[in-house]
């Protein structure tokens, strides 16, 4: 039996379906009954109750793309902040691609207390502090661009559906778009209007994210937008 | 203190609310945050986290920690109080600490803290109630995954006669003060403090009293939740239909 109508806000601790139901995201089974665990919206698909949640803390999974800023440098890697409880790693084996010799080499050659990187997570189990790899093509530090920082639980929907909303922006305002999971997003255009742009368009989105038609009324944002400045 | 008619010095029911003010996300810096106005008590939340603890000592491998500081700002009181944590601060730091960790799912953050910080503007009577009430709020606001809200609220007795949600003068001036609070969706109460004297029955409808003062609270919890997200709604419904 369910609670509550798809799509409607829930707070914690709202009884959400009793019976023999799946717990997914953000919610807590007790006996038969789901229950809420953060504010959202409730969304019931078959045997699944979850919650999208509006605002959360990124847990650092395998495979995710982040944006980190460098926060430390040690003798044999780097500290990186990535918006996360945790503090996560970069080993100069997950960074550098010739032999690192501990004598002659300066780490901070390579990246420094202060540089953006985009990297990807390769393991975190919660005993210990995330690692990370920007040995792959597309990752490394940025050079360009400007940063939008963004609740981590906005990212699904700044993505949108087979990544439809990102691509919307993409084409829509010419700019290169990279979201990390984290929430932190860089956003590089040919000039910083074009960029601007991009970024207000990422705000409203993040805003907006528990309203429905959010793509249609972005699209038509950024076209009123344009006819403005042309 | 009660006049004839049954009414309370500020015109309430025995069993009446003070009027109260809900409002979640107001400071910009903090990862959560709630404000709450009830009758003359004002109480202003904050939570960071969770977070990297520091000193890394006190981190636990198996969950996070909350930390919690309830603090009277030095104009709350008609007398200047000092800035610096008193006794009385340090124990409502902790009492309120322990009301609001059963509701936390501490265990899904091993190795950092959680910090609540619980600012008292203006100090008209249950403070530490109204307390427990705006740092739930904020918790929720942070995203951090609870089992419940808290919702507190005292019940107590004034003149012989029980009442719900005591002003600071009906605490001074009654024989009890009972401050509880209470998650209504578990049926848990994870503070029950008293001073003053009741009989046992007497302690028993002042409880009643004061779970279904905790109730009200929580439904007003909830409204004042949803009520950021349900105004950007309705303003892009409007939108759509101009």
């Amino acid at each position: 039996m369910f609670y509550f109508e798809n799509r409607q806000i829930v707070t914690p601790g709202d009884l959400l379906a009793e019976g023999d139901y799946i717990a997914g995201n953000n919610t807590y089974k007790s006996g038969n009954r789901i229950y809420a665990s953060r504010l959202g919206l409730v969304e019931y698909q078959g045997k699944t109750v979850q919650v999208i949640a509006l605002n959360t803390v990124y847990i650092p999974s395998p495979g995710d793309q982040v944006i980190g800023r460098i926060e430390d440098v040690n003798i044999n890697g780097w500290t990186v902040d990535i918006n996360s409880p945790y503090k996560a790693l970069l080993r100069v084996s997950d960074a550098v691609n010739k032999p690192f010799r501990q004598q002659k080499d300066d780490l901070t050659s390579f990246l420094d207390v202060g540089d953006l990187i985009l990297a990807k997570v390769i393991a975190f189990d919660r005993t210990m502090d995330p690692l990370l790899t920007i040995r792959e093509p597309g990752l490394g530090k940025i050079t360009h661009g400007q940063i939008v920082k963004v609740s981590p639980a906005k990212i699904p929907r700044i993505i949108g559906r087979r990544a439809s909303m990102v691509n919307l922006l993409k084409r829509e305002t010419e700019c290169k778009i990279t979201v990390g999971q984290n929430g932190i997003i860089l956003v590089s255009g040919p000039t910083p209007e074009h960029e601007k742009l991009a970024i207000l368009a990422i705000e409203k989105i993040s805003q907006e994210a528990h309203t429905s038609g959010l793509t249609d009324r972005i699209s038509e944002m950024i076209r009123r937008e344009k006819g403005v400045k042309t | 203190m009660i006049d004839e008619s049954g009414l309370r010095v500020d015109g309430r029911r025995p069993d009446e609310l003070r009027p109260i003010k809900m409002e979640v996300g107001v400071l910009s810096n903090a990862d959560g945050s709630a404000y709450i106005e009830q009758g003359k008590s004002k109480v202003l939340a904050a939570v960071y986290g969770p977070r990297e603890l520091h000193p890394r000592h006190l981190a636990l491998p198996d969950r996070a920690i909350l930390r919690c500081r309830y603090h009277m700002a030095p104009f709350s009181v008609e007398e200047r109080k000092s800035p610096a944590p008193s006794r009385r601060e340090i124990e409502l730091s902790k009492v309120i600490r322990e009301a609001l960790e059963p509701a936390i799912f501490l265990e899904k953050f091993p190795r950092t803290a959680i910090d609540v910080f619980i600012e008292v503007l203006q100090a008209d009577g249950g403070t530490r109630c109204a307390g427990t009430t705006v740092a739930a709020l904020a918790l929720a606001d942070a995203g951090i995954p609870m089992r419940d809200l808290v919702a507190a609220c005292a019940a107590g007795k004034v003149d012989g006669i029980l009442v719900l949600d005591l002003s600071d003068i009906e605490d001074k001036e009654g024989e009890a003060d009972m401050p509880v609070s209470y998650m209504p969706n578990l049926g848990l109460i994870s503070l029950l403090q008293m001073d003053g004297s009741l009989t046992l029955e007497e302690f028993k409808q002042a409880l009643n009293l004061a779970l279904e003062g905790c109730k009200q609270i929580y439904k007003l919890q909830k409204e004042a939740l949803k009520a950021k997200y349900v105004a950007i709604k309705e303003e892009v419904e409007s939108c759509l239909q101009s």
